[in-house]
């Protein structure tokens, strides 16, 4: 791959997590967001594969290959069964409306650039270029965290965080060792297996899983 | 040898979750689980007698120093007493139908599976490793804390699952910040390995490591149950079976706390001590004013004591702020008396709980002159958890203030100890009456099995002993903190 070429297609594939952050905190129907978190892990999963063909690296093109199992298809999939026998799968009283929420991550966006400054200047390439833009999901991420009120869209919204967190690694260090790329994996999977069984339980107790229902704990 | 000391100690608890998965929930395997427990302790013993000059590793994953030997002994002390105690708990759900066996086999495994994971935390030799191992504490805990099945509880692990891995991620994020520094100061193989990390800390790139270090201390503040990401706490100690919140407050807070500790040496070196020791006095005293404060108004005995957990890790925060040698060997010494006290705490409770059906404080009264054996545990737990003599907080606490002294942190150190006052104040006013205030007829009889009382009146025993002579632990303690702060 050329080296113009390479910045290229590393700028789309970070271009496009952003975009797809963007458009998971648009949309409200709850389907269309699994089908958004595919298609931000592929964009994801683009970034090590790109790095791997640039730098001839055997062993972060299979990292990429795993990525893009993980968090494309596995993941989705996951996330997707919760859907199964949800009765209105909408996010129907999020705490900002549309328009709001989107002004807002432009916000985030600029914030990100802002604090990822000194990460930046440690080491300007193409790569760590895009860093902020890596941080800028990180933060959408914990926004649709807060503002959301389905369980499904919290669940959406802690996997994006975690898209951002994996596409800085990739960008800045073409990732963490292996064993703890491994383990954190893992640990993110299993943490969404059991959210995935926690909704199920909430959909038999308190008959759907608005989050709003969570009130009975509190000082 | 060194293979052996560090992988046994992963090995003991794996192994006996593989026991409870095949066999079940029985006495047995209970006892195979204790024994597990045991093996942390023993070899938590053996690895002070040789770690207070050096450390050793096994491969380039694990790695035991002298913080490491005394944190395998806090999880070895109190995962024994906790599964001791959990073997009456599940008899009794069992006998009353709460709990069915397959539910019972499940609580076994994921109990061993959670220290596992606790282990691995302490002896890892790769920060990322450790986190790894501090996501999986989440995961093994979650369905404990739900064990219950109820409506509160099902609340209570949406959110503890949901704010812990949010905040372990932000953590996770420091990791990787971090690791981005470290490659740059020079590092190549093992970037994130502890004495990697340490040799080039010195070189490491100032902004970055600043927030990196903010994460840091934001992520695993949340699973230490620091503030702001406090809130899950009490939630889940109120909710989950008694003898995990005795796990989880007793050593899984400090464990979180053990891993903040090795990422604050790499940091002091990297910035100067001023940076994280602002940012723990910050979250310190923030915690507790709230643990102070919502002690005052608590009306149910389980949250209570999550919020006095939640105080005595604020006062960690604030030992850890001052980071002299003196302080950190306090700060260890309080981890273990705490452990112990708040385990012998949270075993009580529940056996209140089974009895009453209610942790309201309003309907557990007049213990003491109800069952005397009970009533003197909990009030025993209650006199070693303030900080009283002849049990070792007392000591702890007092050499936590010296070490804040020292390290000129005077009006940190004075706000501290006027919400720490606050909160005797609220713990003493909310024991007395549940030792000694009036009960009505109604109240049931409340009686005590041997079985239920032993790991109470141990974790007495070893409290108590602690504080009247902490023996050779004291150089294990002085040891530990000269591996993290040097000769300071």
């Amino acid at each position: 791959m050329t080296n113009l070429s390479y910045v290229t297609v590393l700028d789309v594939a970070v271009g496009a997590l952003v975009l797809f952050a963007v458009l998971l905190v648009w949309r409200r129907d709850l389907a269309t967001l699994v089908r958004l978190l595919a298609s931000q892990g592929v964009a994801l999963a683009l970034i090590p594969i790109t790095l791997a063909a640039h730098r001839h690296d055997g062993r972060l093109l299979a990292v990429g290959i795993g990525v893009l199992l993980l968090r494309a298809v596995i993941l989705p999939r996951v996330v997707a069964t919760v859907l199964r026998g949800e009765q209105a799968p909408r996010e129907t009283r999020p705490l900002l409306n549309t328009a709001a929420s989107l002004l807002s991550v432009a916000a985030l966006v600029i914030l990100a650039y802002a604090v990822s400054r000194p990460i930046v200047d440690l080491d300007p390439t193409p790569a760590t270029d895009a860093a902020p833009l890596a941080i800028a999901v990180v933060l959408t991420g914990v926004f649709m965290l807060v503002t959301r009120r389905r369980a499904l869209s919290q669940v959406v919204g802690f996997l994006m965080l975690d898209n951002g967190i994996a596409a800085l690694a990739f960008l800045l260090t073409a990732g963490v060792p292996l064993i703890v790329e491994l383990g954190a994996s893992l640990d993110v999977l299993l943490a969404v297996l059991v959210l995935q069984i926690l909704t199920g339980r909430m959909r038999i107790k308190f008959g759907g899983t608005d989050l709003d229902e969570l009130t009975e704990l509190h000082d | 040898m060194t293979t052996f000391l560090l992988t046994a100690p992963l090995l003991a608890p794996a192994l006996a979750a593989v026991a409870v998965a095949l066999f079940g929930w029985r006495r047995s395997t209970a006892c195979a689980s204790i024994a597990g427990a045991c093996v942390l302790l023993v070899i938590g013993a053996v690895l002070t007698t040789r770690t207070h000059t050096g450390h050793l590793a096994a491969g380039h994953v694990l790695r035991a120093d002298a913080l490491a030997a005394v944190m395998l002994i806090v999880i070895g002390a109190v995962s024994s007493l906790a599964i001791w105690a959990s073997i009456n708990y599940l008899d009794v759900e069992l006998g009353r139908g709460h709990t069915t066996a397959r539910r019972a086999r499940q609580y076994g495994v994921l109990v061993n599976v959670f220290i596992t994971a606790m282990t691995l935390a302490v002896i890892a030799n790769n920060l990322g490793v450790m986190w790894v191992a501090v996501e999986a504490t989440t995961v093994a805990t979650a369905f404990l804390v739900g064990h219950r099945r109820t409506r509160t509880s099902l609340e209570a692990t949406w959110k503890y699952v949901i704010i812990c891995s949010v905040g372990i991620a932000l953590a996770f994020l420091g990791t990787v910040l971090l690791y981005y520094a470290s490659l740059h100061a020079g590092a190549t193989a093992g970037a994130l390995d502890i004495d990697a990390l340490t040799a080039r800390a010195g070189s490491l790139d100032p902004g970055v490591t600043r927030l990196a270090a903010a994460l840091l201390l934001l992520g695993y503040g949340t699973k230490v149950g620091l503030a702001p990401f406090h809130t899950w706490l009490a939630d889940a100690h109120s909710e989950a079976p008694a003898p995990v919140s005795a796990l989880m407050s007793g050593v899984l807070l400090s464990v979180a706390f053990s891993v903040l500790l090795r990422v604050k040496s790499v940091i002091d070196i990297a910035l100067g001590p001023t940076f994280l020791r602002v940012g723990l006095i910050t979250v310190g005293l923030l915690t507790l004013l709230i643990a102070g404060s919502l002690l005052i108004l608590q009306r149910d005995y389980k949250r209570m004591l999550a919020y006095s957990s939640l105080e005595n890790m604020g006062l960690l925060a604030i030992a850890a702020a001052a980071g002299s040698r003196l302080a950190i060997a306090a700060l260890l010494l309080h981890v273990l008396a705490h452990g112990l006290g708040k385990s012998v705490l949270f075993i009580a409770a529940g056996q209140l709980q089974l009895a009453h059906d209610s942790t309201t404080i309003a309907d557990v009264t007049g213990v003491l002159r109800r069952s005397p054996l009970l009533g003197f545990s909990l009030g025993a737990g209650f006199v070693a958890i303030l900080g009283l003599p002849p049990f070792a907080l007392f000591a702890s606490e007092i050499a936590i203030a010296r070490g804040a002294a020292d390290a000129r942190l005077g009006w940190a150190l004075g706000a501290a100890l006027a919400l720490v006052l606050v909160a005797f104040g609220a713990v003493v006013r909310h024991a007395s009456t549940m030792l000694f205030g009036a009960s009505g007829r109604s109240a049931p009889t409340l009686t005590l099995s041997r079985s239920a009382a032993a790991p109470m009146l141990t974790g007495l025993a070893a409290c108590g002993l602690l504080g009247i002579t902490a023996g050779p632990l004291t150089r294990a303690f002085s040891a530990a903190a000269a591996a993290l702060v040097g000769t300071r």
